[in-house]
């Protein structure tokens, strides 16, 4: 038994995505959920499924449905950081074949731009790691490139294409924050925060509120929007302290991709959009590598040339993603928006002709969970 | 002793004996009895095997840098004068591998491979933190 291709997106909504205006976190998500509800047709009564996971509330789907009025049957607040929400899609279709659920919302929400530029974290420390004062994440990040370099050679000029590629992409939305262009030699003079990583291999720190809707694909042909398809979905972890990371420069993102792809019954070469996990330039390189579109080591000159800008051989990131459109702590939900716009053929300036394929590629804490999701417009043959 | 401050902890059970050996100036680490795992954080049971048999060892707090990286802002307020610092992973000789710092360095001349020591900085009069200096270097 498979949940190939067994449910859909049938909803998708995100809001404020880079300074909220008197929402809340839950408020965010709330009216997000609402939106994608009427986006799909449907209605808070119609709910009987939340998927959410929070830096906020500690039990956060009781926050959102308490919130929302709604009474769900099924629930599931699986925290795996940044990929959370990925891997919710296949628990909610999991829950959906098993009959325990037959609308799912999956939910996200933060103020993190808001509440003045401190991440905002319940997360527990480690006692071996927390005397030494690491800034969570970008610490460990720069430990990564630096390990990155040293045995493969990269360098601070390959990695800026990824954020140079990243703000192009979002010039092409209709809400890019930063409207201006970037370079190469802007990224590389911009204030090192820890080394070898600079201000601007980084995320944004942005507001934002996203859901999506799932029913069964045989509900989802009665429904009003146009469905996109789960295919295949692929969960890997294998770390939680950064010290503890057993490779700093090869991740099971291999393994979760491989796992999706194979549900799909896709290969990498058919995929029209990707859509990966991007906290900073050095993550996303990894992350490429992992996923297969380069050897391991040879990230650098993957990236080099615009390859992954607009124009370039591969749809990465199409809207600019957390390094230059939205990342509001957790990025994994406007990942799969994003996908969806392009499904949809709904993404404007940006739109990639005839789109059926989208890989999401969600990633956790410091490189250490990783969910991929295969997403497409046509039903599962 | 520094008397620098850290941000605080709370290790409990397992995590509370590994700093009381760092109280006397030893870094511990376990081998599991029954298959030869080299175990660090210290745990109950081996992740290699699942066993409860696993004794404390010392280690001779010598390795090499996997990684580092400078920060150019303080992970806690407590550690704001102390910008820029350098925090390193290291790979100790028993084959395990611990975050910690490696004060007053000149963080250009830092380089994944250099060899390393562990030193004990008596914080106050209940913590001691482990901390790393270049071979043959002063700390
Ligand atoms: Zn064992």
């Amino acid at each position: 038994m498979s949940i190939r291709g067994t449910a859909a997106i049938v909803g998708a909504a995100q809001v404020d995505t880079f300074r909220t205006e008197g929402r809340s976190p839950v408020g965010l998500m709330a009216v997000s959920v609402t939106r994608a509800l009427a986006d799909a047709g449907l209605t808070l009564a119609d709910v009987d499924g939340v998927f959410t996971s929070s830096s906020y509330y500690a039990f956060p789907s009781l926050t959102l449905s308490e919130y929302l009025g709604i009474h769900p049957r099924f629930v599931d607040t699986t925290a795996i950081g940044g990929a959370s929400f990925v891997a919710h899609l296949g628990h909610a279709a999991a829950a959906i074949q098993a009959g325990l659920c037959e609308v799912a919302v999956v939910a996200y929400g933060s103020t993190q731009r808001s509440d003045a530029g401190k991440l905002v974290s319940m997360a527990e420390s480690s006692p071996y790691e927390a005397p030494y004062g690491l800034i969570h994440p970008i610490g460990a990040f720069g430990m990564v490139a630096n390990r990155h370099m040293a045995q493969y050679g990269t360098t601070s000029e390959q990695l800026a294409e990824l954020a140079v590629a990243a703000r192009a992409w979002s010039l092409l939305t209709d809400d890019a924050p930063y409207p201006a262009p970037l370079t190469i030699d802007e990224v590389v003079s911009s204030p090192v925060i820890a080394s070898p990583l600079h201000k601007l291999d980084c995320c944004l720190v942005t507001d934002g509120g996203g859901a999506v809707v799932l029913v069964s694909a045989e509900r989802a042909r009665d429904l009003r929007s146009d469905p996109v398809y789960l295919l295949g979905t692929g969960e890997a972890q294998n770390h939680r302290n950064f010290s503890q990371m057993p490779d700093l420069t090869s991740t099971e993102a291999s393994r979760s991709s491989a796992r999706a792809l194979e549900m799909a019954g896709v290969t990498l070469g058919e995929i029209d959009t990707v859509h990966v996990y991007d906290a900073f330039t050095i993550s996303l390189l990894v992350l490429l590598e992992d996923l297969g579109f380069c050897a391991k080591g040879e990230g650098g000159a993957f990236v080099e040339g615009g390859r992954v800008a607009p124009g370039g051989e591969l749809a990465l990131n199409t809207n600019g993603a957390g390094l230059s459109h939205v990342h509001p702590g957790m990025l994994g939900m406007f990942l799969i928006i994003e996908a969806v716009q392009q499904l949809r053929g709904a993404a404007g300036r940006r739109q990639v002709p005839d789109a059926r394929l989208s890989l999401v590629h969600g990633m956790g804490l410091t490189l250490a969970a990783h969910a991929t999701a295969v997403l497409s417009n046509q039903p599962p043959a | 002793m520094t008397g620098t401050a850290v941000p605080p902890i709370t290790p409990r059970g397992e995590e509370a004996r590994y700093y009381e050996r760092l109280r006397a100036h030893e870094v511990t680490y376990q081998g599991c009895a029954d298959c030869d795992s080299v175990i660090f954080p210290l745990r109950t049971v081996c992740p290699g095997c699942g066993s409860e048999s696993l004794e404390d060892r010392v280690s001779s707090g010598r390795g090499s840098i996997h990684s580092f990286t400078t920060q150019h802002r303080a992970g806690h307020p407590l550690l704001a004068d102390r910008v820029p610092y350098t925090l390193v992973l290291v790979d100790l000789d028993e084959g395990f591998r611990v975050m910690a710092d490696l004060p007053g360095v000149d963080p250009e001349s830092v380089a994944v491979g250099q060899s390393v020591e562990a030193w004990f900085d008596d914080i106050d009069e209940r913590l001691t933190v482990l901390r790393f200096r270049r071979a043959g270097e002063d700390s």
